[in-house]
Order: structure tokens, then sequence, then C-alpha cells
């Protein structure tokens, strides 16, 4: 007789194999739709959005206290240290400033000549807390407490500083969820800034510990490219923003073609204590 | 339905703490896995049926937070789930011994699949690198914190455990 057929009096239950069955088929099944597709993703999204994220604010406040509190007794000491440093780097700034101060009344006034527009477009931004990391331990995504609600959309780009943390791959009423740069999957299409010459920038978990990520294909005949060059977003990138600082060349390698070249670069964010990030609410325009 | 409402807040909290909290204690940057040793725990404490749908409901929560495609982690842990009921045979509630082993190789399993499926698909095949750097400090990191959470989780059971034979011996 079948397992599944109803005895009589007895309280009905699938025998565990069969569940499993079931469950491999509609996982496999969601995983098809998913894979390409954000079918699913809207209502669980926002399900879940209600759920968990209030509760995932209030422990990550409580553990950010925590960790903050206890950073302050170890940083102390250290501070006392650096503050006298950082003085000493005041007075030469000052110095600097003033200097940069008059090459740039000097600039200026060669762009009114030229009517050029401001290098750097001004976008408009919104700040974000990180409320949830990863659970595992294989890629560096993250959650943040702004989401639909606050007019943040996917792919929007996502700062912390001057520099380039990721951007947004899946968003709910009241969260989004950001693919940091370094994560092992991540590709962005970068150039340095005082060239402009096109490279690939690329997280590599196998490099996460020593805080720098992989860059290739830098087209470089002129050999002008050296270490400590800044590397931006390019222009010609599909998700990124331009001229966005990614971070510095750290080291610069020649390839076995003789054509390429490629390194590795220090990251302008300090991914390991980020806490807040900027979301820019404007997405690179798309040619359709 | 008394236990099904303590699954769902026992899974709820590991998830939120293993996201939250655990980021703020991780060694070297690693985070231990508790709802692997959920999974595998209720799996071998009370058989493939509630191995299977805790680890479902589990991976679940990872997917659609941090997965790439709703399903994959769901899959994964449904299967650790399914596999650690088998040993529900051979499980005694005072042997550490065999809860330790299960974890160590559900954790190791878990850790093996995520590097097949989702690194060496995408050619990085330095798997000693990986192994040393990633699977083998989460399972150690998990075994540590398996000491903590075992005996609790081994405490709930059993509460429900007694609260179910008491609401079936009034009926009878």
């Amino acid at each position: 007789m079948s397992p599944i057929i109803k005895k009589r009096g007895e309280k009905f239950t699938l025998p565990s194999k069969y569940l499993l069955f079931i469950l491999t088929i509609l996982c496999v099944g969601t995983i098809i739709l998913t894979f390409n597709t954000n079918i699913l993703s809207g209502t669980l999204n926002t399900a879940v959005g209600y759920v968990i994220v209030p509760f995932e604010q209030g422990i990550s406040s409580v553990g950010k206290w925590l960790s903050n509190r206890s950073e302050e007794l170890v940083q102390i000491r250290e501070l006392l240290t650096e503050n006298q440093s950082l003085k000493a780097q005041i007075d030469e700034l000052t110095i600097d400033n003033t200097q940069l101060q008059q090459e740039r009344y000097e600039l200026t006034n060669l762009r009114e000549l030229y009517k050029l527009d401001s290098q750097y477009e001004e976008y408009e931004k919104i700040g974000a807390r990180i409320i949830a990391r990863d659970a595992g331990n294989w890629f560096h995504s993250f959650v943040i407490d702004k989401g639909e609600q606050d007019g943040i959309q996917v792919d929007m780009n996502v700062m912390a500083g001057s520099g380039l943390v990721g951007r947004i791959v899946d968003v709910g009423p009241n969260w989004a969820k950001v693919s940091s740069i370094i994560a092992d999957n991540s590709n962005v299409s970068g150039q340095v800034l005082a060239t402009a010459d096109n490279l690939i920038v690329s997280g590599d978990l196998e490099l996460y510990a020593e805080g720098v990520i992989r860059f290739e294909q830098l087209v470089d005949s002129s050999d002008k490219v050296v270490e400590g060059d800044k590397i931006v977003t390019s222009n010609i990138s599909d998700k990124y923003l331009p001229n966005i600082l990614i971070g510095y060349i750290s080291t610069l390698n020649i390839d076995s073609n003789n054509i390429t070249k490629s390194g590795l670069l220090t990251p302008a964010v300090d991914f390991e204590h980020l806490e807040e990030v900027l979301i820019i609410l404007e997405l690179k325009q798309k040619v359709e | 339905m008394k236990r099904t409402i303590v699954m769902a807040l026992l899974i709820f909290v590991c998830f939120l703490l293993q996201c939250t909290v655990f980021h703020s204690l991780a060694f070297g940057g690693i985070v231990p896995n508790l709802l692997i040793v959920l999974t595998a725990s209720f799996g071998f404490m009370r058989g493939e049926r509630s191995g299977l749908l805790i680890g479902f409901f589990s991976g679940l929560f990872i997917d659609i937070f941090f997965g790439e495609a709703i399903g994959f982690y769901a899959l994964l842990y449904m299967y650790i789930g399914y596999t650690n009921g088998k040993f529900n045979r051979i499980f005694y509630p005072e042997d550490i011994k065999l809860p330790i082993v299960l974890i160590i190789g559900s954790d190791l399993f878990y850790g093996l699949m995520c590097y097949i499926l989702l690194f060496s698909m995408r050619a990085r095949f330095n798997i000693g690198y990986y192994f040393r750097h990633i699977i083998l400090p989460e399972i150690v990191y998990t075994i540590v914190i398996t000491i903590f959470l075992y005996p609790i989780i081994l405490w709930i059971n059993r509460k429900l455990e007694t609260s179910e034979k008491r609401g079936a011996k009034k009926f009878v």
C-alpha cells in the first residue's frame, strides 16, 4: 500500500522523502525563475521588509554602540599620538591650501574664459545606515535601511566618503541590498584619472585579507601610468556614473602578453569599518 | 502549533544574530554559521522532516536578503537538514560527540558546495586558499559557538517535547 494513502482515523502527514522531492523541484524552479528575472522578489522583499528589517535596525544600532565603546577604549592612546602628527600636518596643509587657492582662482578665471562646466558634476545623494551584512563568508554584500520609499532603485551607485562602495542590486520597501566592488563576483569598468586609459576592476576573495582588489586589461602603450595613480569609474560603464573615485594603484605589472597591464589597487573606502553610505539618486543614462 | 512558533522564532533570531551582532564579533572577517547549527541539530534531534523544513526556511531567508537567485541556499540547507535527519536513529541527547561530528560535516559540506557552485564555476581554482581561509575558520568558529548554542537548542527541544507529551496525555 502506498505510504501517502490516508488511513482512517490517522492524521495525514506527507512522508519526508516526498516533501523533500516537492521542495527540491520548487527550489530548482525558483532558481531558474529568479536567476535572470525578478518576478518573485517584489512580494518576498516587501514581506521580509516589514518582518525582519525593523529588528535588524534595532540590533545593529545596539551592536554598533557596543563595538564603538570597546573601540573607543582601545583608540584613546592611538588618538593622542595621532593628534600630534595631525597638528603638524595641519600646518603643512594650510601652506598647501593657500597655494591651491591661488591656483583655483586662476582656474576659475580660465574656466570662465573657456566656459567649461565644472569637471565633477554634483549628484543628489541620500545617506543610509548599514543594518545587516552577508550571512555567509563568501561574498560581501550588505543591507541598508533605505528602500523604494526613499526613492532608491536597482543599479544606483553607492559611495562612502569620496570613494565608490558598490551598487544597489535588490530593493524592498524599506531596505536595499548593496553588492560591493570588493565582492568576488563584482567587475567595474574604470579608468586611470591622469591618462584616461580604461581598465577593469574586479573583486577577489583571495586578496580580501590584504585589503586590495585586482585590476586588469589596462592598455598603457605610452607607459605613463605609475603606482599611486587614481582610478575612477569610467564613462563607458553601463552601471556606474563617471568619475567616482575607486582607489589608488598599489602595484602595477606587465601581463605576459606584453600589451596589457594588471595589478592591485587599494580602495578609497575602508570596507572593514563601513557603517554609513551615500546613495546617488541618479541612474546612469542608458542607450535604449 | 507551539513548536511551529518556537521554530520560526529560533530561525528568526539565529538569522538576525548571524548577519548583525556576529559581524561585530567576527574573527579575521569570518562569521560563524548559526543556521547550519540550527538546521543540523533539529535534523538529528527530530528527524528528516524537521531538518528539511528548518533548513528550507533558514536558506530562504538567506536567499531573499543575500542570494543571487531565490532557492539556492534553501536547497542547500534543506539537503543538509534532511541528511542529518538520517542520523536520528543513533542520536542520544547525552552524547555530544555525534552532534559535533555532524555539525562539522554539515559545515564542511556547505563550504565545499559554496566553493564548487559559486567559485569554481567562475574559474577560481585555488581551492587550497579558500579551504584554509574561509571554510576551515568558519568550521572552527561554528564549533566554538556550537558548544554554547547546542545546550540551549537541546533544552528548548526537551521543553517542547515534554509539553507535547503533556498535551497528548490530556486526550487519552
